[in-house]
């Protein structure tokens, strides 16, 4: 069965038979890498999208249920050559080491700052508490968050 | 892993003077090529696992060559094409590595430099090298290594006789520069082995048995989703289809339809000192000796225990395995492409000629998990499917329950003080699994499905490198303190029920702990600050102290007894007793539940090459450890592990992260020492020692969860 919906801002259409997942349809014949797998069973956070700008695990939602919704991955927020605000953020903090959980954590951040533009740390911590990070880089992650914050504030005040 | 445990030689031969892998492979085309473009080629045998490694040896080689890192390109690990510096493990791939890269470099910089003093007729130690370009004390170019690329031949050994750089003159080496691997990341791009995709590729899952001991009976046919089929291979079952979904889905429906015939061969879970007690070992000794000590006025006794642990990776393993004209190439995010390699040929019968593996990063390892296990399923599979590259997955149930585990163990101490509160006698005895079940080194392969084909493959029993190769299970187990009177001894279990092999850390979790605890506990008997109380054994260790100290500055040490149930410990140790130095001090609060509020972390690893890189390493490890102290343990009933969700095995969440404070002290032109795994011992025993100050305990069981804490209590 065909399903349509908006990735990343564009049209998209994909053949979803029953059983495939949202995160399948992504990385199988949507040719994305950022959405990871890794549990399967929403409980590590690696496959955060949002959809309809809240962000939730595609690993287990099935792909026909984004039907005309807007689905954002990480490749959604930014580029090199335009980085999302977080995702400059997370290179000026060397916000990672395996990598492996961070497309998950940037789409929650990024929908952390939409709706609260000038978080405490607790609320960082709270917003990223459905993601594992394995290597331990938490606390760098959390000062990303709130650097991202602050150059968002202050480009919406430019 | 290192050169002094199962290192093996390079082609060349052995080159024992040489600095790091340059003894084993001292040839320096192995190590590097110049490219008439404009860049320089580093090929490392070390692989990138998340902890940077990739940006550290780019910045060791631009800084050698006085060139910019951005015309250093580090090539990912491959066999044959990089030098095989065995297993990326042990905190040693600076000192391996990185020494290596650097030697090479400066050999090959002054072959370079040689043949341009020659061309432009002015002495070679007249020549500077900017950006790769020679210029001479006129400033005139005189060549460079990329116009000198075909001329200066790298096709010779080292020679060992060229000196690299004074640490003072290093401009790259000792900065902060920023991870060469993060931006890909940050973007989402494909990176991982797993975001590989190759024409014509097939995805296949297996279906793991429901028990340790099985034997497939049957496998009931019935429709599978997509173009999915079937594979078996003696006991070895698995899907096989075009699309990622519909192995997925097969997966699910075929574990439903297969017959097991199933065996209890697991121990009693919650009596893991029983069976470590009862189970055969083999006995060594770690280390002895015998000299006058004054009588003991106060004597600690305790056994301490650890449950089995879960490397918990948060990316299961992966891999892609193309079998073609009678050869094999496979796809790996292993830690030792050249000793999985030699697993495979064990298991598949081929030359080792026609087998390539090559090195893909995947997510953060932590030791030995399931990256090579996999590779084998992915040949396997492949091997049913000629021509076709096969990519395997693995689930979150066979990554946490199936990948080898750490193995339990347990610690006996009995040490005292003298009268003056001086250490006088230490005894210790281990007792468990051994800590390496890495492939390639044993006549039998060690890769998790081998057992199942047919006829299947006895995994070797997990053994413990000797103490000169950083020890296994007795890692640590030797106080880095002064005692006149000291008997370590190790029993190996000589059966393994559950898999077994390195996880980070390896015996030094453990060990540390144990060791700091029973430093505690005579300190407090004999009435002295815990602190001072290391301090006057640690008088031949100037660095050591120097962490303990700082450790304690940081946190303010002893500080004003805090609000209830808040309390602080602070735990020091050279990791190896041969690394790099580390000591930790521990904020806690124990209410219902325990939680790490605050950690303060003093190290010295000699040089940091990347000094962010070292602080990301230290701190992380710490939270690793942290979590490993409140959390995790596998559990497992007598068939199976029964822990094989992230609900089953918890592992620290964003709420529960300590604050984290880390400081580099130490010379910074002394030997690099490696900074993944010091940290992690120190925090758990500085976690134990918090747990006392807290609430009057002495924690004799990992993991220091609310149920074992009581049981500690009564």
């Amino acid at each position: 069965m065909a399903v349509a919906f908006t990735l990343n801002g564009a049209p998209a259409v994909v053949e979803a038979p029953e059983g495939m997942t949202l995160l399948q349809a992504l990385r199988g014949p949507l040719g994305l890498s950022g959405p990871r797998f890794g549990c399967g069973q929403e409980a590590c956070g690696c496959c955060y999208v949002t959809l309809d700008g809240e962000p939730r695990p595609s690993c287990a939602l099935p792909a026909q249920a984004a039907a005309g919704r807007r689905v954002v991955t990480v490749e959604g927020l930014g580029s090199p050559e335009q980085p999302h605000p977080l995702q400059a953020a997370f290179l000026a903090e060397q916000a990672g080491q395996c990598g492996y959980c961070l497309s998950g954590i940037l789409i929650s951040a990024a929908a952390l700052l939409a709706r609260e533009p000038d978080p405490d740390e607790v609320a960082v911590r709270a917003a990223l508490e459905p993601h594992l990070c394995r290597c331990g880089a938490h606390n760098r992650m959390i000062r990303a968050v709130l650097r991202a914050a602050r150059m968002m504030r202050e480009e919406e005040r430019a | 892993m290192n050169l002094a445990f199962g290192f093996p030689l390079g082609q060349a031969g052995n080159a024992p003077h040489l600095p790091g892998s340059l003894r084993a492979e001292p040839r320096l085309s192995r190590w590097l090529r110049f490219s008439a473009e404009g860049y320089v080629e580093v090929t490392p045998g070390k692989v990138e696992i998340g902890q940077g490694i990739v940006t550290a040896l780019a910045q060791i080689a631009a800084d050698e060559l006085d060139v910019t890192l951005a015309r250093v390109r580090i090539r990912a690990a491959s066999t044959p094409g990089s030098p095989n510096e065995g297993v990326t493990s042990g905190s040693l791939s600076i000192q391996e590595s990185g020494i290596a890269i650097r030697h090479a470099c400066a050999e090959a910089r002054a072959l370079h430099l040689a043949l341009a003093a020659r061309r432009a007729g002015v002495p070679a130690d007249r020549l500077q090298v900017e950006d790769g370009t020679f210029l001479r004390p006129d400033g005139v170019a005189a060549g460079s290594y990329w116009e000198q690329a075909e001329a200066v031949p790298l096709e010779v050994e080292a020679r060992g006789d060229v000196a690299p750089k004074a640490a003072a003159s290093r401009r790259l080496a000792g900065s902060s520069a920023p991870r060469l691997d993060l931006p890909d990341k940050v973007f989402g791009r494909p990176r991982y082995l797993h975001d590989m995709r190759l024409p014509g590729m097939l995805h296949a899952r297996v279906v793991r048995p429901p028990a340790r001991a099985a034997a497939l009976l049957e496998c009931r046919d019935g429709p599978l989703p997509g173009d999915a089929r079937v594979l078996r291979d003696g006991h070895f079952l698995a899907v096989v289809a075009s699309e990622e979904w519909a192995a997925e889905a097969a997966a699910a429906r075929v574990a439903a339809r297969a017959r097991w015939d199933t065996r209890e061969s697991l121990p009693d879970e919650r009596d893991l000192a029983a069976w470590l007690d009862a189970t055969p070992a083999q006995g060594s000794e770690v280390a002895r000796h015998e000299e006058p000590a004054p009588g003991a006025a106060h004597l600690v006794s305790a056994r301490f225990l650890r449950p089995f642990l879960a490397h918990g990776s948060i990316g299961p393993s992966c891999a892609v395995a193309r079998w073609r004209d009678g050869g094999l190439e496979v796809w790996t995010h292993s830690q030792g492409i050249y000793n999985l390699r030699a697993d495979l040929v064990t298991v598949l019968g081929l030359q080792a000629e026609r087998i390539t593996v090559r090195h893909v990063e995947g997510a953060g390892c932590y030791g030995h998990n399931g990256a090579d296990d996999v590779a084998l399923d992915a040949a396997l599979v492949a091997r049913a499917y000629p021509g076709r590259p096969v990519r395997v997955l693995w689930s979150r149930a066979e990554e946490l329950a199936w990948s080898p585990h750490s193995p339990a163990g347990l610690i006996d101490i009995e040490a005292a003080v003298d009268a003056g509160g001086m250490l006088c006698r230490w005894r210790a005895v281990l007792r468990g699994n051994g800590h390496s079940s890495r492939p390639g080194r044993a006549k039998d392969p060690t890769l998790l499905s081998a057992a199942l084909l047919d006829p299947p493959f006895a995994w070797p029993v997990a053994i413990d490198a000797p103490m000169a190769g950083g020890g296994g299970g007795q890692r640590n187990a030797v106080p880095g303190y002064r005692v006149p009177s000291l008997d370590v001894s190790m029993h190996r279990l000589l059966e393994m029920p559950l898999r077994s092999s390195a996880l980070r850390g390896l015996g030094a979790l453990l060990n540390v702990w144990a060791t700091e605890s029973v430093m505690d506990e005579l300190a407090e008997s004999s009435g002295q600050d815990p602190v001072a109380f290391r301090l006057r054994h640690l008088e031949e260790d100037p660095r050591g102290a120097a962490v303990l100290r700082e450790a304690a500055a940081m946190c303010g040490w002893p500080g004003a007894a805090g609000a209830d149930g808040v309390g602080t410990g602070i735990a020091m140790a050279r990791y190896k007793n041969t690394g790099g130095w580390c000591a930790v001090a521990a904020e806690v609060e124990a209410a219902e539940v325990v939680r790490c509020r605050r950690l303060w972390i003093a190290a010295d690893v000699g040089e940091a090459i990347n000094p962010d890189g070292v602080i990301n390493q230290i701190e992380g490890g710490a939270i690793q450890a942290t979590s490993i102290a409140l959390k995790e343990a596998v559990r497992f009933d007598r068939l199976n592990v029964t822990s094989d969700s992230w609900d089953t095995y918890p592992v620290l969440r964003f709420s529960e992260v300590p604050a984290v404070e880390v400081r580099l002290i130490g010379p910074r032109d002394a030997p690099p020492l490696g900074a993944g795994e010091p940290s992690m011992g120190p925090t758990i025993a500085a976690i134990a020692g918090g747990i006392h100050a807290a609430l009057g305990i002495r924690p004799r069981q990992l993991p220091f969860t609310p149920d074992l804490l009581a049981a500690a209590m009564e």
